[in-house]
C-alpha cells in the first residue's frame, strides 16, 4: 500500500496552481481525494469482517462471559442476575474437584503432548528421506486428524472398555485381562492420552517436515561431507533449524491440552462423561466446566472457570516465551 | 504507477467481492440457526398438511404401540414425527438450553419427575396451561399435582407413573436353584429389601459364572427412597437429604449390597449396561413399571421369554419416575399440539402404551379397562403385569419433590456406583456424594 502512495500524490494538483479551475481539474482533485481516501481507509476495510466477526463472536462473548462470572446466573432463569462479585472465583478455588481438574488436565497434558511430539519429530525425521510413495505415507499420516473427536472416542472407547474391550482382549494372552481401564486413576488418563496422541501425532508431523523441507540441503552435504552421521545431523543440522517450529508447536499442543474436552466427555459418555468419571479421575478443566454449567445449571462459576482458564493459558504462554527467549539467546 | 493502480484496483474488487462473500456467509449462517426445525415445520403446506414433532427420552412406547400412525389415521392432515434422546441425563439440559433460547423446540416435549418442580417453579410461563384442555381431575391426585405451579396452571399432562415391582432372569434363577415361580419369589423377598439381599446371597453361592444378582444397587436404593413421601426435600423446599430417613435406608442396604459383591455395578442405562442386559449376565432389576420396556428392548429377542415379573419385595409400595407431556409456547402448532396431548394420555392411549411396553397409565380412566387390568407382558412370560401394578399404585405415597431431585439422585446413584465399582468405603463416597450435591444445590 505505502508504495503506492507517491504515486497517487503524483496525481494531485500542484500546490498554487492555476486559479482558472477548469472542470478537467476539479475532476481531478475530486478524484485525487478520492484515491486518497481509498489509500487510507481501504486497509481498514479489507481487515474489517476479520474483526467484526471476532467482535461479535470473540471478544463479545469473552467479555460477557466475565460479567457473568461475576453474578449469580442459573440455566433455569438466564435473565435473573445477582451480583456476587469474586463468589464465583472463591467458590471454584475452594473446590477439589477444580483442583482435582486441574490437575488431570496438566496429567494429561504432559503425557499427551511430550510423546506426540517426540514421535512426531521422529516420524517426520523418516518422511524426510525419499521413499517410494512419499506423498501416500504423509496422507495416511494425516488421516487420523481428518476424523471427528466423537468417532475416534467412541471407538477408542470400546477398545478400552473394561468388559469385552479389544485391548482387554489382546492383554489376557499375557495374562493380563482384567484392567478397568476407565476406572483407575492412571489408566483413565492413559486412556485419554493415547486418543489425543493418536489423532494429533500426524498433524505435528507434517508441520515438522514442513519446516525439514525448508532446511537447506547443502547444509547436510556439508555436513556429510565432515563425515557427520545420519544421527548427527539430524541433532546437529535438522533440530536447531527446527527450534522456532517446535516451539510454535509445543504452544498450539498447550493450548490444545489445556482445552481437552471431547476425548474426557465421549470416553464413557453419560453422566459419567460430564462429571470425568465416577471420582473425577480424569475430569478435564473444560469438562468441569460443563458440567457446572450445563448439568448443573450454575453458570456463574461456570465462567469463573473459564476465566480462571484463560488465566492459566496466559500464565503458560508468558513461560513459553520466557522459555523461548533463553533457548534462543543461549543457542548463540 | 499503472501497475499498482491496478493492482490496487483488481485487490479493491477482490476485497469487495470477498466483503459481499462474508456478509452473505454471515447472513446464510444466522439465517440457519434461527430455527433448526424450519424445514419440517413449516406451518402447513399448501393442502394444509402439518406435521408435530415429539421430542422424548428413554421408551415413551408410542411407536410401539403404533399410535403416532393411528393418530395420522385419525387426523389423515397431521403427521407426527418422534425424536427420541435414550438418556434422559442428556435430554434434560439441551432441553433448557432451547427453553432459554426459545428455538429448536419440538411442539411437544416429555419431562421426567424428577425435573418436573424445577420446570413448574422457573419456566411455568413457557409451556402451555393444560388444566383447561385436560381434566386433572382424571389423573391420579398426586400426579397431576406435581406438574401443577403455585398459581394453578398445569405445565404438563401425565404419561405414566413407576410403580415398583421386580424383574428377574428365570434362566439364572433355574440355573443358581432358586425357585423360578412367580408367587415363590414374591413370597422370598416379601419381607422387604433386607430379604431381597438375603435373597441375592443365596444367589450367590450357586451362581452361573460371570453373572450377578442385580445390575446396580442404585436400582434398588431408588426403590427405597420413593417409597416414602419425604425424600431429598421438605415441605418448605429446604433439602433435607442429609437426614432423610429414607435416604440412609436406601444408602446402607445399597452399601451391603456393594460390600457382599451382590451388583454388577454398572451405571443404569450407559452402555455397558444394556450390553450385560443382552448378554444376559443380570438376574434380577428392582422394576418400576417403565423398567421393563427398558429390559425388553435393550435384553433384545433373543431374550424373550426369560424374564418374569413379581411384586417388588416389602409391602411399602413405591413410585420411581414416570413423566409428563408439556407443549412448548413458542411452538407453531399450540393447539394442534395440546390436542395431540390429550389424545396421547387419555385412558385408552394410555393402556395402548402399558400393553405395548408396560408403562403404568397414571391416568385413573385407565386402570378399569380391560387392557390394563388383564395385562400380561409377552416378554415377560406373560406376567400380569396389569394386576402386580395396579396393587401396588392404590397406595403409592404423596411424594414432596424438590428441584433438584434428578440429579441429586443421579449423584447419589454414581457415588453407589463407587462403592460397587471400586470398593470406595461407604463414609468416604456419602462424603463425597454430599460434596458434589452441596454443588448441586449451589
Amino acid at each position: 500500500m505505502a508504495t503506492s502512495t507517491p504515486a497517487r500524490d503524483a496525481y494531485a494538483p500542484p500546490p498554487g496552481g492555476s486559479r482558472q479551475t477548469t472542470a478537467r481539474s476539479r475532476r481531478q482533485t475530486w478524484r485525487s481525494r478520492l484515491w486518497r481516501f481509498d489509500d487510507k481507509a481501504s486497509p481498514y476495510a479489507y481487515i474489517a469482517p476479520f474483526f467484526l466477526v471476532f467482535g461479535a463472536f470473540g471478544l463479545y462473548p469473552l467479555l460477557y462471559t466475565g460479567w457473568i462470572a461475576l453474578h449469580r446466573v442459573e440455566m433455569t432463569g438466564l435473565n435473573q442476575m445477582e451480583w456476587v462479585g469474586w463468589g464465583n472465583f472463591d467458590k471454584i478455588l475452594h473446590d477439589s474437584e477444580f483442583w482435582t481438574a486441574l490437575g488431570n488436565t496438566f496429567l494429561i497434558g504432559v503425557m499427551s503432548t511430550v510423546p506426540q511430539l517426540l514421535v512426531a519429530l521422529g516420524l517426520a525425521h523418516l518422511l524426510n528421506y525419499r521413499l517410494r510413495a512419499s506423498t501416500f505415507w504423509r496422507t495416511v499420516i494425516l488421516t487420523p486428524y481428518a476424523t471427528s473427536v466423537a468417532s475416534a472416542a467412541l471407538v477408542f472407547a470400546l477398545v478400552f472398555r473394561a468388559d469385552g474391550g479389544l485391548l482387554n482382549w489382546v492383554l489376557h494372552f499375557v495374562g493380563l485381562g482384567d484392567t478397568n481401564w476407565v476406572n483407575g486413576h492412571w489408566t483413565s488418563k492413559i486412556a485419554i492420552s493415547v486418543i489425543v496422541i493418536w489423532r494429533w501425532t500426524g498433524y505435528n508431523t507434517l508441520i515438522y517436515l514442513a519446516a525439514m523441507q525448508a532446511v537447506p540441503t547443502d547444509l547436510y552435504e556439508a555436513a556429510s561431507l565432515d563425515g557427520a552421521s545420519r544421527w548427527q545431523q539430524f541433532r546437529k543440522v535438522t533440530i536447531p533449524s527446527l527450534r522456532p517450529t517446535i516451539l510454535f508447536t509445543i504452544v498450539i499442543s498447550t493450548i490444545g491440552s489445556m482445552q481437552l474436552f471431547g476425548e474426557p466427555l465421549l470416553l464413557e459418555g453419560g453422566t459419567l462423561g460430564a462429571t470425568g468419571g465416577n471420582e473425577n479421575q480424569y475430569e478435564t478443566l473444560s469438562v468441569y466446566l460443563y458440567n457446572y454449567g450445563w448439568n448443573l445449571g450454575h453458570l456463574g462459576p461456570a465462567a469463573a472457570v473459564a476465566w480462571a482458564m484463560l488465566a492459566l493459558l496466559l500464565i503458560i504462554a508468558a513461560v513459553n516465551w520466557l522459555i523461548g527467549r533463553f533457548v534462543r539467546t543461549s543457542a548463540v | 504507477m499503472r501497475i499498482t493502480r491496478t493492482v490496487a484496483g483488481r485487490s479493491r474488487r477482490a476485497a469487495v467481492l470477498v466483503t459481499t462473500g462474508l456478509t452473505a456467509s454471515a447472513l446464510l449462517l444466522t439465517g440457519c440457526s434461527s430455527d433448526s426445525d424450519s424445514s419440517d415445520n413449516t406451518g402447513s403446506d399448501a393442502n394444509g398438511k402439518i406435521t408435530l414433532t415429539v421430542a422424548d427420552f428413554g421408551q415413551f412406547g408410542y411407536k410401539e404401540a403404533g399410535l403416532f400412525a393411528k393418530y395420522h389415521e385419525l387426523h389423515p392432515n397431521i403427521t407426527v414425527k418422534e425424536d427420541v434422546t435414550s438418556d434422559e441425563k442428556v435430554y434434560y439440559p439441551k432441553f433448557l438450553q432451547q427453553l432459554n433460547s426459545g428455538s429448536g423446540l419440538a411442539d411437544v416435549q416429555g419431562i421426567e419427575v424428577g425435573r418436573i418442580k424445577e420446570l413448574a417453579d422457573t419456566k411455568a410461563s413457557s409451556f402451555v396451561d393444560l388444566s383447561k384442555a385436560i381434566n386433572v381431575d382424571d389423573w391420579v391426585s398426586w400426579k397431576e399435582k406435581q406438574a401443577t405451579t403455585a398459581d394453578g396452571a398445569v405445565i404438563g399432562a401425565g404419561t405414566d407413573i413407576g410403580p415398583m415391582s421386580l424383574c428377574y432372569n428365570t434362566e439364572l434363577f433355574n440355573k443358581a436353584g432358586l425357585p423360578t415361580d412367580r408367587e415363590e419369589v414374591a413370597k422370598k423377598v416379601a419381607g422387604g429389601w433386607e430379604d431381597y439381599l438375603k435373597l441375592g446371597e443365596e444367589y450367590k453361592k450357586h451362581a452361573p459364572a460371570g453373572t450377578f444378582f442385580m445390575d446396580s444397587a442404585s436400582a434398588m436404593y431408588n426403590a427405597v427412597v420413593s417409597s416414602n413421601a419425604k425424600q431429598y426435600y421438605d415441605e418448605s423446599g429446604r433439602p433435607i437429604y442429609k437426614d432423610s430417613p429414607s435416604v440412609k435406608q436406601g444408602w446402607n442396604l445399597a452399601a451391603e449390597a456393594a460390600s457382599k459383591k451382590l451388583t454388577q455395578g454398572l451405571a443404569q442405562f450407559d452402555d455397558p449396561w444394556k450390553a450385560a442386559l443382552r448378554k444376559g449376565t443380570i438376574a434380577t432389576v428392582a422394576c418400576p413399571a417403565w423398567m421393563a420396556g427398558q429390559i425388553s428392548v435393550n435384553a433384545g429377542d433373543a431374550n424373550k421369554g426369560k424374564w418374569n415379573i413379581t411384586t417388588a419385595p416389602g409391602s411399602t409400595a413405591a413410585n420411581w419416575g414416570g413423566s409428563f407431556l408439556g407443549v412448548p409456547k413458542s411452538g407453531k402448532h399450540v393447539d394442534e399440539a395440546t390436542e395431540l396431548v390429550k389424545w396421547l394420555t387419555a385412558p385408552e392411549q394410555q393402556a395402548a402404551v402399558f400393553k405395548a411396553i408396560g408403562s403404568f397409565p397414571s391416568n385413573k380412566g385407565a386402570y378399569e379397562l380391560p387392557d390394563v387390568k388383564n395385562a400380561t407382558l409377552p416378554y415377560f412370560n406373560d406376567a400380569p403385569i396389569g394386576q402386580i401394578y395396579a396393587d401396588e399404585a392404590k397406595s403409592i405415597p404423596e411424594t414432596v419433590l424438590g428441584p433438584k431431585d434428578g440429579i441429586i439422585k443421579d449423584t447419589i446413584s454414581t457415588q453407589i456406583n463407587n462403592m460397587e465399582q471400586r470398593g470406595t468405603s461407604p463414609d468416604d463416597a456419602w462424603k463425597a456424594a454430599t460434596n458434589a450435591i452441596e454443588k448441586v444445590i449451589g
